[in-house]
């Protein structure tokens, strides 16, 4: 419906709706110049050799392979460590659990611990992973550093998609003799999986990009040799960023090299997170049939 | 009060949500294979009480009861009681149709299948007959693989009715099945609540007089937590014992 309005109510309808733009806009405005930026400048470093081999000659040449290596092996172990663990704390926190004032602190704690300095989880990852249980500087205490990094995200975005089903769906199996879990089972995790792994994803898209959490449990500055086993160190992509944009002895000279890197990196978030609303729509689609 | 073997004694039935007490001392018989309604104004605790009788307030932390209601002359309110078991046997309709995302076919069949039938021809014969006991077959038997919902209201109600007799139980429960359809519906639905009572005991809340009158042969009168009256549901129409009961269905009041 369009309602006529008239002078002062319709300047101040159409400025309203102008400031709304512009704001749209704005931000529009400067993912697309970062997304050019980034491309003109990392663009011409893409090439088939820069993507499958290592650097040599003190990373002025050759590629990012290991790498593209270390960021997808360590994204697994995050994977493996966040999905599961994240969706059942959704599951019995959203269905379970009774809400009382500890699971309120609970659910604090957790949106909280999602504000947490990534650097801060780097230290405890050391601590923990690399000292205590002595999985020494590598892969896996990488990758569980940076899954307690995204359980959180995964915790609260799971627990968001299941408080979107409906509770006559968990009523109506309950009232046919479903017992909770099966009602669960059937008539709610089918229909809140799109949305639990879309957040998921997103949070693992996330952790993939972090530099701090892995530089002190497991990122190597420059390995001559791709990673073995779970316990060996490896390269990674954000930190691989880092050290040719700041650390490197001719930045000058790295730069197109730090650059296409960031491309990579950008293209690989980029791609998981596509990849969850693909997901997230042959669901749906097959939900709707 | 002549009546049948009762199916459900209810005796001295208290309720509570925290300190607030929505149920007191209730005392209601429902008869096997009759019909029994339970009327009164909004927030007199009609559905709290219907949802006492298949445990569904059992999901709403900090509620509270006390008094003993009996299906079969045991009792089912023990923290003991199987309450899966007793949902089999006490089906259970709700006020908005509440069909599952699912076909037509998958949702008659849900129940059938948590219990572990998978027989393809056992599931396709129980649905048929449920959908044709629920009187929806004949709008519906080209369409089963279609999502539930594309029928309209009225229809998503049948088929929830259909849903719940599939599992074969003794007691249906129907909490105000007519307040989010249209006329039309509604009368279907009564007409199949009139079959129901040949093979099934029915109790239905509904804020609706005239369908009460129309579909019951035993009606409660509650009002704020109590029951006012209980009594056949002629006499509590054309005869009614007390004031309040008089106010209410003379639309004083409610």
């Amino acid at each position: 419906m369009r309602q006529r309005l008239r002078g002062k109510k319709k300047i101040i309808q159409w400025a309203g709706f102008f400031l709304l733009r512009v704001c749209l806009y704005l931000v529009l405005g400067v993912l697309l110049l970062f997304l050019y930026d980034v491309g003109t400048k990392g663009g011409g470093a893409i090439s088939w050799q820069f993507l499958s081999q290592a650097p040599r000659r003190g990373m002025t040449e050759g590629g990012i392979f290991p790498a593209i290596i270390g960021t997808f092996l360590v994204t697994m172990v995050t994977a493996i460590l966040a999905i599961p663990l994240g969706m059942f704390a959704a599951i019995y926190l959203n269905e379970y659990a009774r809400q009382t004032r500890i699971t309120r602190i609970i659910r604090l704690s957790i949106r909280n611990l999602s504000g947490v300095p990534s650097i801060v989880y780097g230290l405890f990852g050391v601590i923990l992973f690399v000292n205590i249980l002595k999985f020494g500087t590598s892969i896996l205490s990488a990758g569980l550093t940076l899954g307690l990094l995204t359980l959180p995200w995964t915790i609260t975005a799971s627990e968001e998609a299941l408080k979107t089903i409906p509770n006559s769906y968990r009523e109506g199996a309950l009232a046919l003799g479903a017992t909770k879990w099966q009602s669960i089972r059937t008539n709610v995790l089918p229909y809140a999986l799109p949305g639990m792994l879309t957040g998921t994803v997103l949070g693992l898209a996330r952790a993939a990009g972090e530099t701090a959490p892995i530089m002190f449990t497991g990122a190597a500055f420059y390995l001559p040799y791709l990673p073995k086993s779970l316990k060996d160190q490896f390269m990674a992509l954000p930190y691989h960023l880092y050290i040719m944009a700041t650390q490197h002895h001719d930045i000058a000279k790295v730069r197109p090299l730090a650059y296409g890197t960031a491309l990579v990196l950008i293209a690989m978030v980029l791609g998981m997170n596509m990849a969850a609303v693909i997901v997230r729509y042959r669901l749906r689609k097959k939900r709707r049939t | 009060m002549q009546n049948g073997k009762p199916k459900i004694e209810v005796k001295n039935l208290n309720f509570y949500y925290g300190n607030t007490q929505a149920l007191k001392n209730l005392n209601i018989i429902c008869p096997e294979k009759k019909v029994t309604a339970i009327i009164g104004p909004s927030g007199c605790g009609k559905s709290t009480f219907i949802r006492t009788l298949n445990r569904m307030n059992d999901v709403i932390p900090n509620t509270r009861v006390s008094g003993e209601i009996y299906l079969d002359g045991q009792s089912i309110v023990s923290a003991k009681v199987d309450v899966v078991e007793l949902r089999k046997r006490v089906g259970m309709v709700f006020q908005k149709p509440n069909p599952f995302p699912k076909s037509i076919f998958d949702n008659v069949a849900y129940g059938l299948r948590i219990y572990g039938h998978t027989d393809r021809r056992k599931l396709a014969e129980t649905v048929e007959r449920s959908l044709h006991h629920a009187a929806l077959w004949d709008e519906v038997k080209d369409r089963l693989e279609e999502n539930a919902f594309s029928l309209s209201g009225g229809q998503q109600q049948r088929l929830c009715i259909a849903r719940a007799l599939a599992v074969e139980p003794e007691v249906i429960l129907f909490d105000e099945p007519c307040s989010a359809i249209d006329p039309i519906a509604t009368a279907k639905i009564e007409d199949l609540i009139h079959k129901l009572k040949q093979d099934y005991t029915v109790v239905i809340v509904t804020h609706n007089m005239q369908q009460a009158a129309r579909v019951s042969d035993f009606t409660a009168f509650m009002m704020l937590g109590e029951v006012v009256e209980f009594d056949v549901t002629e006499k509590i129409f054309t005869n009614p014992g007390n004031k309040l009961t008089e106010d209410y269905i003379t639309g004083r009041f409610g």
